[in-house]
């Protein structure tokens, strides 16, 4: 364990900034945080989280995939990948963290995403331990446990040291850099917080939410429930949930015509939203009611169906806060999975 | 503090259904926490008594609900409105966007919504209870030994800090008594952008409108904007778009959408409330109703069912292009 | 960087010949720019072409894969990219990129069996792929049963291929079907699901369907009626796909991709997803 006294944090920002462009979660003036560059001043945001998840670093709300130049019958391709430079980013979360893992299986899995791709082999990630969760924070019902987040590096924050700990070799190479701002110390300090931290989850109003009813296989059982039309009733069927989403990845495809060629980007795309499957000939999810199940059958059910059991959902709570309707998965678990979490 | 309880609403529903004056509720539903309040339709008293809240977070507008359950309920929905939302209410008749016949409308008084994010900018995270106490709410955090009380009128909702009015604009029948129309000062905010050097304006904007994330929250919550279908939905049309291609057309979207609204929206302030990214999105709206009232007199959008805005009403007295074009702001 | 592989990003195509086969389809055949075919596909599988500018939509390859020169596309005119292909003329380039997809089980599971092919409108298009294969593989297969139905002789897709090569063959046995009757027709009129009842097929073949959802739905309700069971059933899905590969997350129904598990499904396999397709 290596630890840098909270005194010196700017000099650590500096440090890391030397090697890598180095991105934080920063305040804004609206009262809700996200995450920013760091350059000399900028202070880490003492958030539990931002209002968009990090999921942004490696697959961003817009992406351009390549571009065409067309003359007469003639089309000419232009590939408009660059490699991308290392960059860090810091006071990811232990949700957030664990929201990589659930991108990774869609986008590394074969055939790989050469954009995505890219990012995570560049992307450092330096996680921050919770130490006051949420009343809107689940993450333990997805078996995450806060005070000890993953990532290239884990950091813990007490009232005087940013203590740190490799947990890979990109996280290794990294404190390696750090040398002189860091010490060497004990785990007494990180121990110690994790054991409050571990007493504060038990007090959490959603600990007892649990996922036995849901996960792979179970389509038939749960996709006819008659309580997916109560609780789709009030949808506004806009996108809030999804984009700010950590571990939503749905995405559609576009040309863009700059008038001086054409880009062919990606964006964000929501199952929400009504036109997400609407065809020349047809849709075949007409009702909110149908996009609506989409989403949670797809986290909840098809996701760990195709992914060993893992669930496409991480606690991170940012949907509860932020529905326009306060329609949220929590509700959603308990309502169709019987669970009432008490 | 809101001066009307559930158990009262509860039995005027309650009353409503039982001698079949309506044959539904849309009313609030209750949460995990309190504040995370659902619009919710309640076909029995037994279902209102163990889902139906009122509290001081109840600050969903239901009028925009009925365009969608007016054609799919038989008989009529009984919905409370606070008085801003009767507002919203007349727009929409003015618009023939539902049947008036298929509505009990009762009307009841506000005092003012709060803003969960200001509380917790005062309390912090990790909330475990928030109970009304007079004009003072009492918090209990995970974190806190001691409860922490906070004035209401510190964590007002934005849209109500500068209410604009008490009073009721439509209902069938109305609980508790009506207030006035108030002088709100709603406009200050759009003066001082008014007093901004274009360049700080656009900067403003540039600024506050980056952080869309194109979830369409503020079109898809906002009583004006009942489309059967959008324009930015429709992939035909050129323009739609999930998140934009350009920085450019992130500002077009909000400001085709206020154009699309002005001389309709009651300023009813749903837009900014939902908005996830806390973009004022109501000022754009606001500097719209600013200058039309400064330009043809005051109007206030669904004051009256069936009047003219003054924007689809020609009159040989209307101001000419030139005098907008000459003044500044 | 730029030599890394991605599969969204694709190849040029050219379109060599346009030939216009009903007042709504003509089929595209597509060469890469140095004339070549521009990948193997097996049949039953799809490919992503597109205009920059207009966009991208996943087609089922008409051709068989036992053409090594060319793809062939099979396109109704009913959405923006089809509308634009439509108007376009040899020469023209397009982007391409697949194949994707599941194939029908031409080399296992339809080996030595006896098939019958049944298809209405457009849907003989993904079909037309696998007929030839079979074709050109004739002694792997038993009898070859194809009813095909459309709304009229002039929307019969392929027609002068039915009648000059597929009806000639031997054990080949084609039953065409016309919705209304017409002076110049003299075969059967009535819709596919009628027809195939009337025909009375006998169990010991796999069925392979595609049209129209409602005429697949009375279809495989007649098949059943006749016997048939479902897991002697196949029939291929469309919904709206944006990547192909699975990861777009749109043409899903309950767990599977219908761009990387299906296009092909075994109709007991449907049975088990929800039904949303």
């Amino acid at each position: 364990m290596l630890k840098c006294s909270l005194d010196k944090i700017q000099n650590l920002f500096a440090e890391i900034s030397k090697s890598a462009k180095l991105y934080l979660p920063v305040d804004g003036k609206d009262g809700g945080a996200s995450y920013g560059e760091w350059s000399e001043g900028v202070e880490w945001s003492g958030a539990l989280n931002t209002t968009k998840s990090p999921k942004d670093f490696f697959f961003p709300q817009t992406e351009d995939l390549m571009a065409f130049k067309t003359a007469g019958k003639s089309i000419e391709i232009i590939d408009t990948r660059s490699e991308s430079e290392d960059f860090v980013v810091f006071g990811v979360r232990a949700c957030d963290a664990k929201s990589f893992d659930i991108l990774d299986r869609v986008f590394l899995s074969e055939p790989q995403d050469s954009f995505y791709a890219m990012k995570r082999k560049h992307g450092i990630i330096v996680t921050a331990a919770c130490t006051k969760p949420s009343e809107t924070c689940f993450c333990q019902t997805f078996g995450i446990d806060p005070a000890s987040p993953a990532g290239d590096i884990s950091t813990w924050k007490t009232a005087d040291a940013l203590y740190l700990q490799a947990n890979t070799e990109k996280g290794t190479a990294l404190l390696e850099k750090l040398g002189a701002i860091l010490e060497e110390c004990s785990d007494d300090a990180v121990n110690a917080q994790k054991e409050k931290t571990a007493a504060i989850m038990q007090k959490l109003p959603l600990k007892d939410l649990n996922t036995d009813d849901f996960g792979g296989g179970k389509t038939q059982e749960l996709f006819n429930n008659p309580a997916w039309d109560e609780l789709s009733q009030s949808c506004l069927g806009c996108g809030t949930c999804t984009f700010v989403c950590p571990t939503c990845q749905c995405y559609d495809i576009k040309d863009f015509n700059t008038g001086n060629g054409v880009i062919r980007y990606r964006c964000w795309d929501s199952c929400m939203y009504s036109e997400f499957t609407r065809m020349a000939h047809g849709n075949n999810r007409l009702t909110q009611k149908e996009r609506f199940r989409q989403r949670f059958m797809h986290k909840l059910v098809y996701y760990p169906e195709n992914n060993d059991g893992l669930f496409s959902c991480v606690g991170c709570g940012r949907c509860l806060a932020k529905c326009p309707i306060s329609m949220n998965i929590v509700k959603v678990m308990k309502k169709i999975g019987g669970n009432k979490g008490e | 503090m809101q001066k009307i309880t559930r158990e009262q609403l509860i039995e005027k529903a309650s009353e409503l259904l039982a001698n079949g004056t309506v044959s539904c509720v849309l009313g609030w539903g209750a949460g995990e926490f309190g504040y995370d309040v659902t619009p919710t339709v309640f076909k029995t008293a037994e279902e209102m008594k163990t889902g139906f809240v009122f509290s001081d977070f109840c600050g969903a507008n239901f009028s925009k609900y009925l365009v969608a359950k007016t054609q799919k309920t038989e008989g009529k929905i009984l919905v409370f409105l606070k008085p801003c939302d009767t507002y919203s209410f007349n727009q929409l008749l003015t618009e023939h966007r539902f049947d008036r016949e298929k509505v009990y409308a009762v009307g009841i008084p506000c005092e003012g919504m709060a803003d969960i994010s200001k509380i917790k900018a005062i309390c912090g995270e990790g909330i475990s209870s928030i109970t009304a106490e007079g004009d003072t709410f009492i918090v209990t955090t995970l974190y806190d030994d001691e409860p922490i009380a906070i004035e209401a009128s510190a964590v007002l909702a934005e849209r109500c800090v500068n209410c604009k009015s008490k009073k009721h604009v439509a209902y069938d029948e109305l609980m508790g008594e009506d207030g006035d129309v108030l002088d709100s000062g709603r406009f200050d905010e759009v003066a001082r952008l008014e007093a901004m050097t274009p360049d700080e304006r656009f900067a403003f904007w540039q600024n506050e409108l980056s952080r869309c994330i194109r979830c369409n929250a503020c079109r898809d919550a906002c009583p004006a904007c009942t489309c059967e279908k959008c324009v930015f939905d429709n992939p035909k049309s050129g323009v739609e778009n999930k998140s934009p291609a350009n920085s450019f057309e992130e500002k077009l979207f909000h400001i085709i959408r206020a154009f699309h609204v002005a001389g309709r929206c009651t300023d009813c302030g749903e837009c900014s409330r939902v908005c996830p990214q806390n973009i004022p999105l109501h000022l754009l709206n606001r500097k719209f109703i600013k200058d039309i009232n400064e330009f043809y007199g005051d109007y206030q959008a669904g004051a009256e069912v069936g009047s003219r805005a003054p924007l689809v009403n020609y009159t040989t007295a209307d101001l000419e292009p030139g005098e907008v074009f000459n003044r500044e702001g | 960087m730029n030599n890394a592989n991605e599969t969204l990003i694709p190849k040029i195509g050219v379109i060599t010949d346009v030939r216009i086969d009903t007042p709504d389809i003509k089929t595209f055949r597509v060469v890469t720019t140095d004339g070549k075919k521009a990948f193997d596909h097996k049949p039953g599988q799809c490919a992503m072409l597109s205009i920059p500018g207009v966009g991208e939509a996943m087609f089922s390859i008409t051709s068989s894969p036992t053409n090594t020169e060319y793809m062939e596309f099979s396109i109704k005119k009913c959405g923006c990219v089809t509308e634009w292909l439509h108007q376009a003329e040899a020469g023209q380039q397009i982007t391409i990129r697949g194949p994707y997809g599941n194939p029908f089980p031409v080399d296992d599971v339809f080996a030595g069996k006896n098939l019958l092919f049944i298809a209405g409108g457009v849907g003989l298009a993904p079909l037309r792929s696998v007929i030839n294969y079979c074709r050109h593989y004739r002694d792997r297969y038993g009898d070859i049963d194809i009813v095909y139905g459309s709304r009229s002789k002039a929307d019969l897709l392929d027609y002068k291929e039915i009648i000059e090569e597929w009806s000639a063959d031997a054990g080949v046995r084609v039953h065409l079907t016309i919705d209304n009757a017409q002076p110049d027709w003299d075969g059967h009129v009535g819709f596919v699901p009628n027809y195939v009842k009337e025909l009375g097929f006998d169990t010991n073949k796999t069925a392979i369907l595609c049209g129209p959802p409602i005429m697949i739905k009375f279809t495989l309700e007649g098949l059943i009626g006749l016997g048939f069971d479902k897991t002697q059933v196949y029939t291929t899905l469309e919904l709206r796909m944006k990547c192909g590969v699975g990861k777009c997350g749109r043409c899903n129904v309950g767990a599977k991709y219908v761009c990387k598990d299906g296009p092909v499904f075994r109709c007991d396999e449907l049975e088990e997803l929800p039904n949303e397709y």
